[in-house]
C-alpha cells in the first residue's frame, strides 16, 4: 500500500478517474525578468476554501539558468533503496551533469513527505535512430514511473520545475523553500480531491517535458479524450483528467505543430450554431469546421479552467461555455491569471486591467524576448 | 475571536474594520456582532476575498467595502446596503431578498442569480449566467443595472424582475457579445442599450419596442444608476434602448408528450 | 388533431345491475374518464382516459365498478413489447419527450430481496420488545471522531455542531409544493411533528401556514430557488441542498404551468401558470468547492444553526462524489436510487439513469469509513424503501435512515398510477386544482402517516429484537446481520455481505 503513494496513481477504489477541483494562479513577466515564489505563494493561500488540502503544487519557468541545456528531472523517492535502483538506471540512459537533493524544510501540515531528488541530465550517444530527444526522454521517464512503484518523475523540462505535494499550496511552497527560487513563470495550484486522501504524485502540476498543467474542473469527455491519446501512444497513468490536458497539449502543439490558438479551438470549439453563421466558403468556417471533424475526440467537454505553460508561454483557458472561472489581470510586463481575481489584488492592488474571457478564448502571454517563438501568423484564422 | 476588538474602530454610528487577513468567518462573525448594536454605517478596508459578506445581517445597514470582497457576496442577503469600491467576483447578491449592492467595477459570473428583490448596480461589465432565474411577485421586483457589458446566457430562466445592460464602454459600432440571452425566459424583463442581433437571444425571448411605460421604468432604472456612480442619465437614456420579454409564459409547454 | 391511434390501457367495467347511475364515479374521476349519457340516462366511461387509479372503484356506493388491463393481443415479440409500440406511437403524433411520474417501474433487480435478515437462536438472546426497551433513537449530522473532558471538572469540553434528532429512522421524502397540494404538505408537516420526524419541503418553498411545523422541517435548496430566503432557512432543523435525485439524475424538475396555481406562485415567488423551471445544476455550482461555498453560503445565513444535507442521485461514481460532499462541508448525504420517484421526470430517464440504491448506499458507506470520515456525515438512503424491512436492511447496510415518499403518498391514497405529471390526481395528491385538493384531510392523512411510521416502529422493534440488540445503532451498518440470497460474488461483494449459510 505505500508504495501506491507514489508513481502508482492513488486510486484504491478503481474509479473511472480521481475526482478533483480547486484554485488556480498563474504569473509571468513577459520581459523575462525573475521573481521569487513568495508573492504567487501568497495568492494561492489567499483562495485556501478552493481547496482541501490534499494536494497543493508549482510549476515555475526559468529556475535553472546554470543548467538550462540539461533535463532537470525531479524525483520522488519512497525510500534510499530505490533511489540507489532508479540512479542506476538514470545512469544507463542518460549523462548526469548533477544532481542533488531537493532542499526542503520542515512546514506545517506535511506529513511523511518523499525523499526528493533533482537530476540535470543530457541524454547519452546510445539514441536510437529516429526519436527525438524529446521522444526518448518521455520514453524513459514513462519506463521509470511504470517500473518502480516507489518513485515519480514528477518534472523533467529544461530550465523549469515541478514542485508538489499533498498539503495546502503554501505549506508545500514551504516545504520546498520556493521563496528561495526564482523565475519569470509561476503557476500554481490548490487542491480538493473529492475521493482519495491525496497522494503525492497526483497534485498539480501535471507535467511532461517542459509542458505542466494546472487544472480545475471536470472534464466529462475523459472516456474517449484519453482512448483517442492511446492511439498515439500516451498512457494515462494518473487517472485524472489533467493528465489528458497535458497530453493533449503536447500532440497538438509539439507533434501536429499547430500554434495555441488553434488548440484552444479544438479543445473549446465554437458551438455549431456560431460556426454555422460564418460565411459560407470563409477561411475561418472551413478551418473551425475542419478542427471539429479531425479533432472531435479531443474536445474537452464539461467544466474546466486550465492554466498551461511551457518556456517562454503561459496560456489560460476555460471550456466554451465558461463553467469554471478564470479571471485575467495584467500590470506593466506582468500577466496574471487566477480563480479569483481577489488572489491577484492580494499582490497586485493596482492592477491597469483585469477581466475574465469569453469561454474558450485563450489568454496568452509570452515572452518579448523570445524572437523564435512560433505565435500564431496570420490574423485571418486566429480566430477570436 | 480573540481579539476582534484590535479590529474595529468606532465612532459614533459609525464603525471601521479591517479585515486584513481576517479569515471570513471570523469578519463575518465581527459583523454580526457590530449589527446587533445601533450601527448604522461600516466601513470595511482591506477586503481580499472573504466570503459571503452581508449575509446574515438581517436589517438596514450601510457597509463600504473597500477592497476586492469575495464569491457570494450579499447572498441570501436581507437588508444591507452594500458599496463596494473595487470588482466583486463571482455570485454577487446569490439569491438576495431585500437590500442594494452598488459595485464600482466590475462584477463576476452569476451576479443576481435567483435575486428576490433589492437591487444590484454594476458600473462596469459581468461575467457569465447573470441574473438567471431572477424572481418576481407583485410588487416585489428585483433590479439588476449593469452598466457595461455581459457575457453568455444573460437573464436565462428569468421568471421576473428587471434587467438592465447599458453598454457604456462599447465602442461605436461595437455590439454585445453575449449570446443566448435570455433563454428559457419566462416573466419579467430586460432592456439592452446598443446592439443585439437576433441569433444572439434565446429562442424563447423575443425583441419588442418601448412604450412609454418603459420609458418611465427606465428612467428610474438608469436615473438611479446615473447617481450612483456619477452619469448623465439623460445622456444614457438617449441611447437606443431594446426590450426583451419572453415570447411565452410557457416555453417549454409543448416540450412533453403526456 | 388526428385521433389518436394509440389503445386503452384499462377498460372500466361497470356492472349494469349493480349500477345506480348515481354519478359519483363522474364527480370523483380527475380524468374524465366516466360521464353521464343524459340522453339515454346512462353513466358511460372513456375508457382511453382511464389510469386505473382505483378512486371510482374505491367511492362507487354498490361496488358496481372494476378495472382491467385491456386484453388487445399484440403478435408476441420479446424487442417490440406493447409498452414499447405505445411510446412511439405516442411521440409520433405528439414529437414530445415521455412524460411519465412515480419512479421506475422495470424489472431491474430489487436487492432488498435478495437479502435476509438474522435473528438470534440460543448462542445469545432474542428480545422480547414488548417488554423490553428498544430505542430507534437517531441522530442526523457531523460528529467528532472523539469527545473531550476537562479533566478538571470532569466536564464536557466538546461542543457539538447542532444535531437533528429522529424518534423513528424514517422522514418524509422532498416532495414539493406544487407537486402536490398544500393540503398534503401539511399532512406530511403534522406527521412529521407528531411522530418525531423531519418532512421534506422539496425545492417549491414553504408555505407561510407550514411554517409553524419548522422545527420538523427540512426545507430545500435547489437550482430554482423557489421560495428560498432567510426566513426559509430560519425556521427550518435541517437545510438540504438538492443536486439531484434518484427519478431524474442529472436532469432538473419541471413543474407544469398547469400546476402553479395563484398560491404555489406566490410561495414559488413565480408567475401564475407558468412552468417552474429548475435545470439540472444549480448554476453557481459546476464543481465540488462551488458546493462547498454553498454549504458554507447556507451555513453562514444561518450562523451554523443547522446542518446541511446533500441530496444526491446514486449513480455511477456516488462514492467519490460522496466523500467529496462529506470534505466539502456537507453534515449529512442522502443518496437517491433508481427507484425513486416523481411527480414529473421524462420515462427514457426514469427508467434508464442510476444505479439501484442498495449498491450505491453500500459502497457509499464503505468507502467513507474506508477514508476515515463516516462520523462526519449521516447517510440517508432514499429511492423505493417500501417496508419496514426495506427500513432495516438499509440501516444494516449504512444508512442513519431513509426517506419514503412513495410509501407515504400510498398512506393517504395513492394507487401508484404514474400519473401524477398530469396534474388531475383523483386522490387530490399530487393536484393543485381546488376540487381535487379538498380530497385530503390533513386531520385523516396525517393520522394515517402516523399510523404508517407507528406499525413500522413496531416491526422494526421486533425486528431488532431478534437480532438480540435493543438499539438500532447497533444494528446501524452492522452487515453481519445481513445474508445475500441469489446474488453472484461481485454484487455480495459490493455489498458487503456474506452468502446466506456462510
Amino acid at each position: 500500500m505505500q508504495s501506491k503513494t507514489m508513481a502508482n496513481p492513488y486510486n484504491p477504489y478503481g474509479d473511472d478517474k480521481v475526482i478533483a477541483a480547486c484554485s488556480i494562479f498563474g504569473m509571468m513577466d513577459t520581459s523575462g525578468r525573475r521573481f521569487s515564489g513568495a508573492d504567487v505563494t501568497r495568492a494561492i493561500a489567499n483562495m485556501h476554501d478552493r481547496g482541501n488540502g490534499l494536494g497543493g503544487g508549482f510549476g515555475v519557468y526559468g529556475i535553472y539558468p546554470e543548467h538550462a541545456d540539461k533535463y532537470a528531472l525531479h524525483i520522488m523517492f519512497e525510500d534510499s533503496l530505490t533511489r540507489r535502483d532508479v540512479e542506476a538506471f538514470l545512469r544507463d540512459s542518460f549523462h548526469i551533469a548533477y544532481a542533488e537533493e531537493v532542499p526542503t524544510r520542515p512546514a506545517r501540515g506535511i506529513v511523511n513527505p518523499p525523499v526528493v531528488w533533482r537530476y540535470f541530465v543530457s541524454l547519452n550517444d546510445r539514441r536510437p535512430g529516429d526519436l527525438t530527444e524529446d521522444d526518448l526522454v518521455v520514453q524513459k521517464i514513462m519506463q521509470i514511473n511504470t517500473t518502480f512503484s516507489a518513485a515519480c518523475v514528477f518534472s523533467s523540462g529544461k530550465n523549469m520545475g515541478v514542485f508538489k505535494g499533498v498539503g495546502y499550496p503554501e505549506d508545500i511552497s514551504a516545504f520546498f523553500r520556493l521563496d528561495e527560487y526564482e523565475g519569470y513563470l509561476w503557476t500554481a495550484h490548490g487542491r480538493f480531491p473529492t475521493n482519495t486522501k491525496g497522494w503525492w504524485g497526483g497534485a498539480h502540476p501535471f507535467s511532461i517535458l517542459d509542458w505542466t498543467v494546472v487544472h480545475n474542473g471536470e472534464i466529462s469527455s475523459y472516456g474517449i479524450n484519453r482512448r483517442y491519446l492511446e492511439m498515439f501512444g500516451y498512457h494515462c497513468t494518473m487517472h485524472t483528467d489533467t493528465e489528458v490536458v497535458a497530453y493533449a497539449v503536447d500532440l497538438l502543439l509539439r507533434r501536429h505543430n499547430l500554434p495555441m490558438e488553434i488548440a484552444a479551438k479544438v479543445f473549446a470549439p465554437p458551438l455549431w450554431s456560431r460556426i454555422d453563421r460564418l460565411e459560407e466558403g470563409s477561411a475561418e468556417r472551413a478551418l473551425l469546421t475542419t478542427l471539429r471533424q479531425v479533432y472531435s475526440s479531443l474536445l474537452l467537454n464539461g467544466p474546466f479552467t486550465v492554466i498551461i505553460a511551457h518556456e517562454g508561454e503561459m496560456i489560460g483557458l476555460t471550456d466554451r461555455i465558461r463553467l469554471r472561472p478564470l479571471i485575467a489581470g495584467t500590470k506593466g510586463d506582468v500577466l496574471y491569471l487566477s480563480s479569483e481575481e481577489a488572489a491577484i489584488r492580494l499582490i497586485c492592488p493596482d492592477l491597469e486591467q483585469a477581466w475574465s474571457p469569453m469561454g474558450g478564448e485563450p489568454i496568452v502571454g509570452r515572452l518579448k524576448t523570445d524572437k523564435q517563438r512560433k505565435t500564431a501568423p496570420a490574423k485571418e484564422w486566429a480566430v477570436v | 475571536m480573540d481579539n476582534a476588538t484590535d479590529l474595529i474602530n468606532r465612532s459614533g454610528s459609525t464603525v471601521e474594520i479591517d479585515a486584513t487577513g481576517v479569515y471570513y468567518r471570523d469578519l463575518n462573525t465581527v459583523l454580526r456582532n457590530v449589527c446587533s448594536g445601533d450601527v448604522e454605517r461600516i466601513e470595511l478596508r482591506n477586503v481580499c476575498g472573504q466570503r459571503y459578506i452581508g449575509t446574515d445581517l438581517g436589517r438596514q445597514v450601510n457597509i463600504d467595502i473597500h477592497g476586492t470582497p469575495g464569491n457570494d457576496l450579499g447572498a441570501f442577503m436581507d437588508g444591507p446596503r452594500i458599496t463596494v469600491r473595487g470588482n466583486a467576483q463571482d455570485g454577487c447578491g446569490n439569491t438576495m431578498n431585500e437590500g442594494q449592492i452598488v459595485v464600482h467595477g466590475h462584477a463576476g459570473d452569476i451576479t443576481g442569480f435567483a435575486m428576490r428583490g433589492g437591487k444590484i448596480f454594476i458600473r462596469d461589465n459581468v461575467g457569465y449566467r447573470v441574473g438567471i432565474h431572477m424572481k418576481q411577485y407583485l410588487s416585489k421586483v428585483p433590479w439588476l443595472v449593469i452598466g457595461g457589458t455581459a457575457q453568455d446566457f444573460l437573464g436565462e430562466y428569468m421568471a421576473g424582475g428587471l434587467l438592465v445592460v447599458l453598454g457604456l464602454n462599447l465602442k461605436e459600432g461595437e455590439s454585445h457579445k453575449a449570446n443566448f440571452i435570455g433563454t428559457g425566459m419566462h416573466a419579467g424583463v430586460m432592456y439592452i442599450r446598443g446592439s443585439v442581433a437576433k441569433e444572439q437571444l434565446g429562442k424563447e425571448v423575443g425583441a419588442v419596442e418601448l412604450e412609454e411605460q418603459d420609458r418611465r421604468i427606465l428612467g428610474d432604472l438608469v436615473g438611479e444608476f446615473a447617481s450612483h456612480f456619477g452619469y448623465d442619465a439623460g445622456h444614457i437614456l438617449a441611447g437606443k434602448f431594446t426590450k426583451l420579454v419572453p415570447l411565452s409564459l410557457r416555453p417549454y409547454g409543448r416540450l412533453y408528450a403526456y | 388533431m388526428l385521433k389518436t391511434l394509440l389503445p386503452s390501457r384499462f377498460i372500466v367495467e361497470r356492472d349494469p345491475d349493480r349500477c345506480i347511475q348515481c354519478q359519483v364515479c363522474v364527480r370523483q374521476c380527475g380524468f374524465d374518464v366516466h360521464y353521464y349519457d343524459a340522453e339515454d340516462d346512462v353513466v358511460r366511461a372513456r375508457d382511453e382516459q382511464c389510469v386505473a387509479c382505483h378512486r371510482c372503484v374505491a367511492y362507487c356506493p354498490t361496488d358496481a365498478l372494476t378495472i382491467r388491463k385491456n386484453p388487445l393481443s399484440y403478435r408476441d415479440n420479446f424487442n417490440w413489447r406493447p409498452e414499447t409500440i405505445e411510446d412511439i406511437i405516442k411521440q409520433a403524433e405528439t414529437g414530445g419527450i415521455l412524460l411519465t411520474g412515480m419512479g421506475n417501474d422495470k424489472s431491474y433487480p430489487i436487492y432488498w430481496d435478495h437479502l435476509v435478515l438474522n435473528a438470534s437462536q440460543v448462542t445469545n438472546p432474542s428480545i422480547d420488545p414488548l417488554r423490553e426497551p428498544m430505542e430507534l433513537r437517531t441522530y442526523l449530522g457531523r460528529r467528532p471522531d472523539s469527545v473531550e473532558i476537562d479533566w478538571e471538572t470532569g466536564r464536557l469540553k466538546t461542543s457539538l455542531t447542532p444535531l437533528v434528532p429522529l424518534e423513528v429512522p424514517v422522514m418524509f421524502s422532498a416532495i414539493s409544493y406544487g407537486a402536490i397540494s398544500l393540503n398534503v404538505h401539511e399532512s406530511l408537516a403534522r406527521a412529521a411533528r407528531e411522530a418525531g420526524t423531519l418532512f421534506n419541503t422539496g425545492e417549491g418553498g414553504l408555505h407561510r401556514s407550514l411554517y409553524q411545523y419548522g422545527p420538523n422541517t427540512t426545507v430545500q435548496v435547489a437550482s430554482g430557488r423557489f421560495g428560498v430566503h432567510s426566513e426559509y432557512l430560519d425556521v427550518a432543523r435541517m437545510i438540504e441542498i438538492k443536486i439531484g435525485q434518484g427519478a431524474k439524475p442529472g436532469i432538473g424538475g419541471h413543474l407544469p404551468g398547469e400546476k402553479v396555481s395563484a398560491e404555489v406562485a406566490k410561495t414559488r415567488m413565480i408567475p401564475r401558470g407558468t412552468d417552474a423551471l429548475s435545470p439540472a445544476p444549480h448554476h453557481d455550482i459546476y464543481s465540488i468547492e462551488d458546493l462547498s461555498q454553498l454549504i458554507y453560503a447556507l451555513k453562514e445565513a444561518t450562523n451554523y444553526t443547522k446542518p446541511v444535507s446533500v441530496k444526491i442521485a446514486a449513480v455511477h461514481n456516488s462514492a467519490a462524489i460522496a466523500s467529496g460532499i462529506v470534505r466539502a462541508g456537507a453534515d449529512i448525504v442522502a443518496i437517491d436510487g433508481l427507484r425513486g420517484a416523481t411527480g414529473a421526470a421524462p420515462k427514457m430517464i426514469r427508467d434508464n439513469v442510476g444505479i439501484p440504491i442498495e449498491l450505491a448506499l453500500a459502497s457509499v458507506d464503505q468507502r467513507l469509513r474506508e477514508e476515515g470520515i463516516r462520523n462526519r456525515a449521516s447517510i440517508v438512503c432514499a429511492g423505493g424503501i417500501r417496508n419496514s424491512a426495506d427500513v432495516v436492511k438499509a440501516i444494516a447496510l449504512g444508512a442513519d435512515a431513509v426517506y419514503i415518499g412513495t410509501a407515504a403518498l400510498i398512506a393517504i391514497g395513492c394507487h401508484v398510477c404514474q400519473a401524477c405529471h398530469t396534474g388531475r390526481c383523483s386522490w387530490g395528491i399530487t393536484t393543485t386544482n381546488d376540487y381535487l385538493v379538498k380530497r385530503i384531510n390533513p386531520d385523516i392523512a396525517a393520522q394515517r402517516l402516523v399510523n404508517l411510521l407507528r406499525a413500522w416502529s413496531l416491526e422494526i422493534k421486533e425486528m431488532l429484537g431478534g437480532m438480540g440488540v435493543n438499539a438500532l445503532e447497533s444494528l446501524r451498518g452492522n452487515r453481519l446481520h445481513l445474508r445475500g440470497v441469489g446474488l453472484t460474488d461481485t454484487e455480495l461483494e459490493i455489498l458487503g455481505v456474506r452468502m446466506a449459510g456462510s
